[in-house]
C-alpha cells in the first residue's frame, strides 16, 4: 500500500515543447491519500491515460517527480513499483483455468504454494468465479473474461496501487451494475490505493471518493462526488458532470444580485462579486431548476421522457434552460416561469466559480 | 414507404438466430431496437437491410417482396459502431462515395456532400483524412455517408458506443433532428435502456432473437406485456420477488408483507412475480408507499443519486433515488415500495396488472 505524490509533474511527447498545446499534461502537483479510491475523469485527450502511464512508469516524465510512500520512484521500472493493472479489453490466458489464470500473478512472484491457493480462493469468491475455477477461461462470456482480469488485478496482497483503465467499457449496462458494485464492495474490503480511469461519470462518481476531474492537460478539480454535482469550480464541471449538464447563462451584476435577460436571480454568490467584471455566467443544474409562479419566463421547447424524469427543454432570451420534473408532475405548455434554487445558483467568471 | 418482415426466422445449423418475427415499420419512422449483447440486434438489421437472407418468412419494401434482392440493389445505408470510413478519401470524398457509385452529376454531388457536412458540422473538416479526425468526428463523417444518398432505410448498428459519454449525449441530442422531415425509415440497436427512453419514438425490445414487444417507446417501458420486457427495458435491473398474494397483501417469503396497494386489489389470490423498478423505491417514506426492512449490501452514492443495493428475503433489489442518502453496509434500511407502480406478471410471466403510471 502506498500514498502516492506527484510532483510538479509535466509531461510532452514532443522533443523540446513550446507552446502551451504541446504539453499533453500541464504542471500538477497532487497527493493520493494511502487506501483511497479515485477516479480520473475527463474527455478524450485529456491526458488522463498519460498520468496513468506517468504513475505505472510506462512513461518517464518530462519534468517532475513522482513519490510512493515519500520515496522518489520517477526513476523506478514498471515492474519495481509494484503496480497492478487491468485494461479495456481482457487480458488473460485462454488455455489455461481461471484457476491458473488467477494464481499467474503470483506464481510469477514465486509464492508459496499454500498462499496461492488460499489468496485465489479468496479472490474468486468475492468476483462469484469459485465455481468455475477449473474450467478453462476460453469457455466464458466477455463480462467472465473480465472479471478475471479484475482478479488478476486484485489478487496480489502485497502491491502499492491497483489502476484500472476503463475496465468496464466492452461491458453491458446490466453487468456494470453488478461490476461496479463488486469493485466498489472490494475496494472496502482490501482497502488498497485505487486508481480508476474513465469518460464516463456515472461510473467515476459511483467508485471513487475522490474524482479528479480532468481537461486538455489540467486537473481541473479534485472533489467528492458530491461537491463536484453541487459545487464545481469550473463550468466545465459543471457540464461534463451531470446529463444533462449545468445550465450556463450570460449574466451581468447589478447592486450586488444577478441579472439574467433583465430579470433579478438570486445565486449564492454573488455577494462575491467586487468590481462588474465582464464574461460573468450564472450556473445551474437542471436538478436545481422549477416551474413557478414568478421567476424567470421561458417558453416551452419539448419535454424528452426519460423514465425517472422528464427532460424539459425551455428557451429564454435566446438561451435554453433544461429542467428535470419527476415522473408524474404536471408540465406547463406554452410558457412557464422558472425557479432557480438559489442555494445551488452560482456565478462564474471565465469560467471559474467567482469566490 | 414501409418495411414488413412476415415471419422472417434466421437458423445457422441446429442453431435459432432469429425466431419467426413480423415487424413493420413505417415511413419517417424512427425504430430502438433494445437488447443485450446476443439478443440478436445486429442479425434483425442485417436481415432487414438484405445482408443476410431469412430461412424463413419473408420481407416486403413497399409491399414488393425483396426477400432475394441483395443489398446493393436496395436503397439502404448502415452505420456501425467501429468508425468505418476509407481511410485513403478526405472527409469529402467519404461523404460523396455512394454518390459517385450511383453515377450521380458532379454538381448535384457537390450540393448534397456540402448540405450534409453542414448538418453534421464538418464543413470545415471536408479537406481532412479520417485519421485526422477525432472518434466523434469519424462517426459523423460515417453517419453523413449514410444520409447523403437519401437512402430509405438507414441502419445504425449501436453508433455512440465507441464515443466519450458527452459526445454521445451530444450526437443523441441531433440525431433525431437529422432525420426530422425524411421519409425514410430509421433503425437504432443499442443496448442501453436509457438511449431507448431518450430517443422516444418506437421501441422494439429484444432477447435471445426474438422481438417481445414493439411500440411507441413510452408504452413499451410503461406498459410491458412480459416479465422479459421490463427485464430488458431496465436500467438499474428492475426488482422482481415471487410473491403470494393473500389477505389484501403481496408477500414475499414468510414474512415479508406489502400492501396490494390500488393497483393489484383487485388480483385474484394466488402466486405471481412482483416487479418495480429501483427509482419506485426510496430510502425515505412517500406517499402510499409500503415499508420494507432490508439489509443494506452496498450503497453508490453518484452526487446527485443514491443507489442502494440490499437484500430483501434472500433476493438483491436496488433502490434509486434523488439526493444523498449514505448507509452503512450491513445495516437494517428502512426502504419505501410504492407498489402502485410495479407490475405484477402471472406464472406465464404475461402481464396482469400494473403499468397505468401516468
Amino acid at each position: 500500500m502506498a500514498s502516492i505524490r506527484l510532483d510538479n509533474l509535466r509531461h510532452s511527447y514532443v522533443p523540446s515543447p513550446a507552446r502551451p498545446e504541446d504539453w499533453a499534461l500541464k504542471r500538477l502537483t497532487v497527493e493520493l491519500a494511502d487506501g483511497g479510491a479515485y477516479a480520473l475523469l475527463g474527455p478524450s485527450g485529456c491526458g488522463k491515460t498519460t498520468l496513468l502511464n506517468l504513475i505505472s512508469g510506462l512513461l518517464r516524465p518530462t519534468e517532475g517527480e513522482i513519490y510512493f510512500d515519500g520515496l522518489d520512484v520517477t526513476d523506478a521500472t514498471p515492474e519495481s513499483r509494484n503496480i497492478a493493472q487491468v485494461f479495456q479489453f481482457p487480458v488473460i490466458y485462454d488455455t489455461m483455468t481461471v484457476y491458473d489464470n488467477l494464481a499467474f500473478p503470483l506464481r510469477n512472484r514465486g509464492a508459496a504454494r499454500a498462499d496461492i491457493e488460499r489468496r485465489v480462493r479468496e479472490i474468486a469468491a468475492m468476483l462469484e468465479l469459485d465455481r468455475m475455477l477449473s474450467k478453462r477461461a476460453a469457455g466464458l462470456t466477455a463480462d467472465g473474461k473480465q472479471k478475471i482480469s479484475l482478479g488478476r488485478g486484485l489478487v496480489r496482497s502485497d502491491v502499492n496501487v491497483i489502476m484500472f483503465d476503463e475496465p468496464l467499457t466492452v461491458i453491458d449496462p446490466h453487468l456494470k451494475w453488478v461490476l461496479r458494485s463488486k469493485l466498489r464492495e472490494l475496494h472496502r474490503k482490501i482497502g488498497r490505493t485505487m486508481i480508476y480511469v474513465t469518460h464516463d461519470q456515472t461510473e467515476a462518481l459511483t467508485f471513487a471518493d475522490q474524482v479528479v476531474v480532468m481537461k486538455d492537460g489540467e486537473i481541473v478539480q479534485i472533489g467528492t462526488p458530491v461537491e463536484l454535482f453541487e459545487k464545481p469550480r469550473h463550468t466545465f464541471v459543471g457540464h461534463f458532470i451531470g446529463s444533462p449538464g449545468m445550465n450556463l447563462l450570460p449574466c451581468v451584476v447589478k447592486d450586488g444580485e444577478a441579472v439574467f435577460a433583465g430579470h433579478p436571480v438570486a445565486s449564492a454568490n454573488a455577494a462575491a462579486i467586487r468590481s462588474s467584471p465582464k464574461g460573468l455566467e450564472l450556473g445551474v443544474r437542471p436538478e436545481f431548476v422549477s416551474f413557478a409562479d414568478a421567476g424567470v419566463p421561458v417558453d416551452m421547447v419539448k419535454v424528452l421522457d426519460a423514465g425517472r424524469y422528464r427532460i424539459v427543454e425551455t428557451v429564454a432570451a435566446g438561451n435554453t434552460i433544461k429542467l428535470l420534473v419527476p415522473e408524474g408532475r404536471p408540465i406547463p405548455s406554452g410558457q412557464a416561469r422558472l425557479r432557480f434554487d438559489p442555494a445551488h445558483t452560482r456565478i462564474y467568471e471565465d469560467g471559474w466559480l467567482v469566490t | 414507404m414501409s418495411l414488413e418482415l412476415k415471419k422472417v426466422g434466421k437458423r445457422v445449423g441446429a442453431d435459432i438466430h432469429i425466431h419467426d418475427t413480423d415487424l413493420t415499420l413505417v415511413e419517417g419512422s424512427f425504430n430502438v431496437l433494445l437488447g443485450t449483447t446476443l439478443a440478436g440486434k445486429t442479425t434483425l438489421m442485417q436481415l432487414m437491410a438484405g445482408l443476410d437472407r431469412p430461412t424463413s418468412g419473408k420481407v416486403f419494401f413497399d409491399g414488393k417482396d425483396v426477400t432475394s434482392i441483395p443489398v446493393q440493389k436496395r436503397n439502404v445505408a448502415m452505420v456501425y459502431q467501429q468508425f468505418i470510413n476509407y481511410p485513403n478519401f478526405s472527409v469529402y470524398e467519404n461523404i460523396a462515395s455512394p454518390l459517385r457509385v450511383n453515377a450521380v452529376a458532379r454538381d448535384e454531388i457537390d450540393r448534397r456532400v456540402k448540405k450534409t457536412a453542414d448538418l453534421l458540422q464538418l464543413t470545415a473538416m471536408l479537406p481532412r483524412k479520417p485519421n485526422e479526425l477525432s472518434g466523434g468526428q469519424q462517426q459523423r463523417t460515417a453517419l453523413a455517408r449514410a444520409l447523403v444518398k437519401d437512402a430509405d432505410l438507414i441502419l445504425l448498428d449501436e453508433p455512440l458506443a465507441n464515443l466519450d459519454y458527452k459526445l454521445r449525449e451530444e450526437l443523441r441530442e441531433e440525431l433525431p433532428k437529422l432525420f426530422a422531415g425524411r421519409r425514410c425509415i430509421v433503425v437504432y440497436a443499442t443496448s442501453e435502456p436509457s438511449e431507448a427512453l431518450l430517443f422516444g419514438s418506437n421501441t422494439a425490445t429484444m432477447h435471445e432473437g426474438r422481438v417481445t414487444q414493439f411500440g411507441p417507446t413510452t408504452d413499451t417501458y410503461r406498459k410491458p406485456a412480459s416479465l422479459i420486457t421490463a427485464r430488458v427495458f431496465s436500467d438499474p435491473p428492475i426488482n422482481t420477488a415471487a410473491v403470494v398474494k393473500r389477505d389484501g397483501a403481496l408477500v414475499i417469503g414468510n414474512n415479508i408483507r406489502i400492501p396490494a396497494g390500488k393497483a393489484f386489489a383487485a388480483v385474484p389470490d394466488g402466486e405471481y412475480t412482483l416487479a418495480i423498478r429501483p427509482h419506485h423505491i426510496t430510502p425515505f417514506p412517500q406517499n402510499g408507499a409500503a415499508m420494507v426492512e432490508g439489509r443494506v449490501l452496498i450503497t453508490e452514492l453518484s452526487g446527485s443519486d443514491s443507489v442502494l443495493h440490499f437484500d430483501l428475503g434472500g433476493k438483491t433489489w436496488v433502490s434509486q433515488s434523488v439526493g444523498i442518502h449514505p448507509f452503512e453496509v450491513g445495516v437494517l434500511a428502512k426502504l419505501y415500495v410504492d407498489v402502485d407502480q410495479g407490475f405484477i406478471f402471472g406464472r406465464d410471466d404475461q402481464l396482469i396488472a400494473g403499468g397505468d403510471y401516468g
